[in-house]
């Protein structure tokens, strides 16, 4: 059975600098896939290169089976891969529930006449919506704050919302882009139970991390980067013991002596 | 829609209901003026409040749908209200053909793109396009619109059909502001891509945006030629662009209310301080510099949430 994801031989190249050099990985159905690195590793350039928000200058990304090459990003969330952002990006002026509404929104397809005249397919729509909206703020804990304005909730509770933002859109694939990122601890134990409930719904997760406590803890797959290039890809046991990893990380001896 | 802001728009519909027993003749026409900018404005608040989009060619879209009208109604003797939805519809269609190459602009680029649009289409007036818009003279000899067999000449009259749009405007944008549309509209004003990201298809309803403003500019536009009876190119110049946008920033960029405050402050307080002659344009800029100042967000900004509580359903079934 082939992955859910399959990337190949995917390349990046931003003027002189190789940002992501013929990465390949797999993302199998249901499984949480790590991708972690050093800073400048090109993880963030790897979403990128999945959601359609750069175009890769080489090799293929598959998901289920579909190339995704030349599509837009609106059309491979609406295939069904969600994503958060590393800066947080909300609609900071909007009240929680109508930024996980706008997930909602390539499920729906009431026009601007239907809401106009308020039909009944558009009404049945939007209590619908709603719905779904409360149902996924309360999934991540934020039912409570639903009618506060984005950029009034916590840091780590704007995580939390787009996170529901993103599950709002019917993924069956989420890219979490350093989820855990500003979270003390105790949130990022919170986080961790959030991910594995997320896996629990039958949507395969796949993140990028620096905190490996997390990486090591909620992953069953890992994918190393550096410079670029895949440098090791496994299991947590099998990549922490990994040479090129711990040199990535820690230096070589040869850079102490 | 609260409650409070229902019986605001009430008490304002009564009070312009009522003004023709105690107003004469010529503040009944200022306010029929104030009427159609508020239109103008409530139509650009589409794309410049809710979608974010900086629009200052808006007189073009309202030229547009004036001329088409004016054209149906002298040369095919079309009853000029009937002309009002083909001239939004002429306009909408001239939106989605000249917002299309330039949308994907940002703030002040597509600002000077579409000022250089609203210019072409003048200019293209004044040089009698096809014929058919009188070149500088524009289009004389306009019919009075008739409703039911009535035949509208006075102002008064003029008053209640030009009001009576309004609030039908204000009721459909009101719907429109909660609704996957209008939320859709925001999100490109916030956080295009995240927008985007959520699933927006942006470049679509950054179209979509222009194409309603355009089609209500264009409807509004055909009210203004049936009342004025003739018009011409100097009525659609960038003059009348730069007046509608200041409204909806000075009103409250993506509020409803606001932008109605807002076309009585920049139409309604100039007539009244006539007295003080030139030097009102003076107080005028200035008022809009201490404005801009003290208080950039508008008179009555947008109230952040329009989704009520009432709308989300309790805490209870999981996804």
């Amino acid at each position: 059975m082939s992955a859910l994801l399959e990337i190949r031989e995917a390349t990046k190249v931003f003027g002189g600098l190789t940002a992501v050099n013929k990465v390949s990985f797999d993302v199998k159905q249901g499984q949480i896939v790590g991708l972690i690195g050093p800073n400048g590793a090109g993880k963030t350039t790897v979403f990128n290169l999945i959601t359609g928000n750069y175009r890769a200058d080489g090799g293929t990304i598959t998901f289920d089976g579909r190339s995704l090459a030349g599509l837009r990003t609106h059309r491979i969330v609406q295939l069904g891969i969600a994503r958060t952002f590393q800066n947080i990006r909300l609609f900071q002026q909007l009240s929680a529930v109508e930024n996980v509404l706008a997930g909602r929104h390539c499920r729906t397809g009431a026009g601007a006449l239907a809401a106009m005249l308020r039909l009944p397919g558009q009404r049945r729509e939007e209590r619908e919506a709603a719905e779904r909206a409360a149902a996924e703020l309360s999934f991540v804990g934020l039912r409570g704050q639903a009618m506060e304005l984005a950029r009034n909730l916590s840091y780590g509770n704007q995580r939390k919302l787009e996170i529901a933002r993103a599950l709002a859109t019917d993924p069956r694939l989420v890219i979490l882009d350093e989820p855990a990122g500003g979270m003390n601890e105790n949130e990022t134990e919170e986080l961790i139970g959030l991910i594995r409930r997320i896996q629990a719904r039958g949507i395969t997760v796949l993140l990028i991390e620096h905190d490996m406590s997390l990486v090591m803890k909620a992953c069953e797959n890992i994918v190393v980067l550096e410079y670029g290039a895949r440098i090791a890809m496994g299991p947590p046991e099998a990549v922490k013991q990994d040479r090129r990893v711990i040199e990535a990380y820690l230096g070589t001896d040869e850079e102490l002596a | 829609m609260s409650r409070r802001l229902l019986a605001g728009y009430l008490a304002v519909a009564v009070l312009i209901g009522c003004t023709p027993l105690f107003l004469d003749a010529y503040w009944v026409d200022v306010l029929c003026n104030v009427g159609l900018y508020a239109l103008l404005a409530l139509s650009l608040n589409l794309i410049l409040g809710d979608a974010g989009l900086f629009h200052m060619g808006h007189a073009a879209f309202y030229a547009v749908g004036a001329y088409t009208a004016a054209i149906l109604n002298t040369r095919l003797q079309l009853p000029i209200l009937w002309a009002l939805p083909i001239a939004g519809l002429a306009a909408a269609i001239f939106g989605a053909i000249v917002a299309r190459p330039v949308i994907h602009l940002r703030g002040d680029y597509l600002l000077i793109v579409t000022i250089g649009m609203g210019e072409i289409v003048r200019i293209a007036l004044v040089n009698d396009l096809g014929g058919l818009t009188g070149g500088s003279n524009g289009i004389f000899g306009i019919g009075r619109p008739s409703l039911f067999g009535w035949k509208l000449r006075r102002p008064d009259e003029f008053l209640y059909l030009i009001w009576g749009f309004v609030a039908l405007t204000v009721f459909l944008f009101h719907r429109l502001a909660q609704s996957r549309f209008g939320r859709a509209l925001n999100t490109l004003r916030e956080d295009e891509v995240a927008a985007e990201g959520s699933g927006v298809d942006t470049a679509r309803y950054k179209l979509m945006a222009f194409v309603m403003g355009a089609a209500w500019a264009g409807m509004t536009g055909s009210i203004y030629a049936a009342k004025m009876t003739i018009i011409s190119p100097e009525s659609f110049s960038f003059w009348e662009s730069v007046v509608v946008f200041v409204i909806v920033i000075l009103g409250g960029a993506g509020s409803i209310p606001g932008v109605i405050l807002g076309a009585f402050l920049v139409i309604g307080l100039p007539e009244i301080f006539r007295g003080l002659a030139s030097y009102r344009m003076l107080f005028f800029g200035l008022a809009l510099m201490v404005m801009m100042v003290v208080r950039p967000q508008g008179f009555l900004p947008l109230r952040p949430v329009r989704f009520r509580e009432a709308d989300v359903p309790p805490e209870g079934a999981a996804p």
